[in-house]
């Protein structure tokens, strides 16, 4: 049997690499910047939350955050979607899913640049 | 042993005969130490002989009973009926699989997938056997130890989704057992089961949902094969992208 080519080695390594990001870096800020700072635990102020998003460090920290796990997503939904049945429609799911990721990914760096 | 019965709802098809599987009644004694497997030759033996299953070593060694019970596959020589009191127990042929008669699958997509992965030691050169064994420690024994349990019962086939969506898949088994030459010490066959272990129907084809695992009889981790293999996969992939010259490992 003839081998095909296959793209999915290039969206797995996403997936992973945003599956690490989702598991270890997103829960810290779900605690910090969802809970810890709008209930008063701590107080910095968004004036200074600014100041250190400018930062071209943090900046590309706030990539990898935001952009990765999109892949994660992008690549497991897809599965869902074609284990509920729709096999058929495989190609445009994973042009909807990918493509989905991608223009967050872009979304992403137009407010990164923008900071 | 009181006279208590349990009725079994077993799938039948006769080609030829019915126009489809459809299922058919069997009240049997119930026993505490019997299994389905018992119900089923008890049915053959003294209300049916036209039932037909496969069966043979009745103790979770040769793999040939796996069937549907109550929409689970199991190997049926292990599905206690004590289990599946007070009944009925649903008893179909392995999900996934095309039916040739009653409880009996054809095996001939998954056996020729087996052969596809080359689920054997390979050398790149064979020593000649005046030089004694290839030797192995137990460490090295233990690092594929519990794919090499995998007795194709195929109940992982039956519990795949992707498998009944996607039957070209390579599937559970095919690939664990691949796994379990790629780790052992004593073969040199990764690159030759690569082909087939990367393509798109094979280890990508999963999409993880782990049932294969869940229903494996043996306790062998078909999803664990699967997964780490991608990663085999996926690190070859970069590196014949950063050294387009030949980089493998």
């Amino acid at each position: 049997m003839a081998t095909r080519k296959t793209s999915e080695p290039f969206w797995w390594l996403l997936f992973a690499a945003g599956g690490m990001v989702a598991a270890l870096l997103v829960p810290v800020h779900l605690l910090v910047n969802g809970l810890a700072v709008p209930l008063g635990w701590t107080s910095i102020s968004h004036a200074r939350m600014l100041a250190l998003a400018g930062h071209p460090l943090v900046k590309l920290y706030l990539f990898v955050l935001i952009a990765l796990p999109l892949y994660h997503w992008a690549h497991r939904f897809r599965f869902v979607l074609e284990d509920l049945g729709l096999h058929g429609w495989r190609t445009p799911i994973a042009i909807l899913c990918y493509g989905g990721a991608v223009a967050g990914t872009v979304a992403t760096l137009w407010v990164l640049w923008g900071i | 042993m009181s006279d208590a019965t349990i009725t079994l709802e077993v799938t039948r098809y006769r080609p030829g005969h019915d126009r489809e599987p459809h299922p058919q009644s069997f009240e049997v004694p119930f026993q505490k130490d019997w299994v389905v497997l018992d119900a089923l030759n008890h049915i053959k033996d003294r209300i049916d002989g036209t039932l037909s299953y496969r069966w043979s070593c009745r103790m979770g060694v040769c793999g040939s009973c796996g069937m549907m019970v109550n929409g689970v596959p199991k190997l049926t020589c292990a599905a206690f009926l004590r289990d599946y009191r007070p009944g009925p127990i649903r008893v179909e042929p392995l999900a996934n699989f095309p039916v040739i008669r009653d409880l009996v699958i054809a095996l001939d997509d998954f056996m020729e997938k087996l052969r596809r992965v080359k689920p054997w030691i390979i050398r790149a050169e064979e020593k000649p056997v005046s030089e004694g064994e290839y030797r192995q420690t137990p460490a090295q024994l233990e690092t594929y130890k519990q794919f090499s349990m995998c007795i194709n019962c195929m109940l992982c086939y039956a519990a795949c989704p992707v498998y009944g969506l996607a039957p070209a898949f390579v599937g559970p088994a095919a690939i664990a057992l691949a796994y379990r030459y790629n780790l052992d010490s004593r073969d040199e066959g990764y690159r030759l089961r690569e082909p087939v272990m990367s393509d798109a129907v094979g280890v990508w084809e999963c999409t993880f949902v782990g049932e294969c695992s869940v229903v494996c009889p043996k306790g062998v981790d078909p999803a664990a094969a699967i997964q780490r293999s991608k990663l085999a996969g996926a690190t070859d992939w970069l590196l014949s992208m950063v050294m387009p010259w030949g980089g493998r490992r």
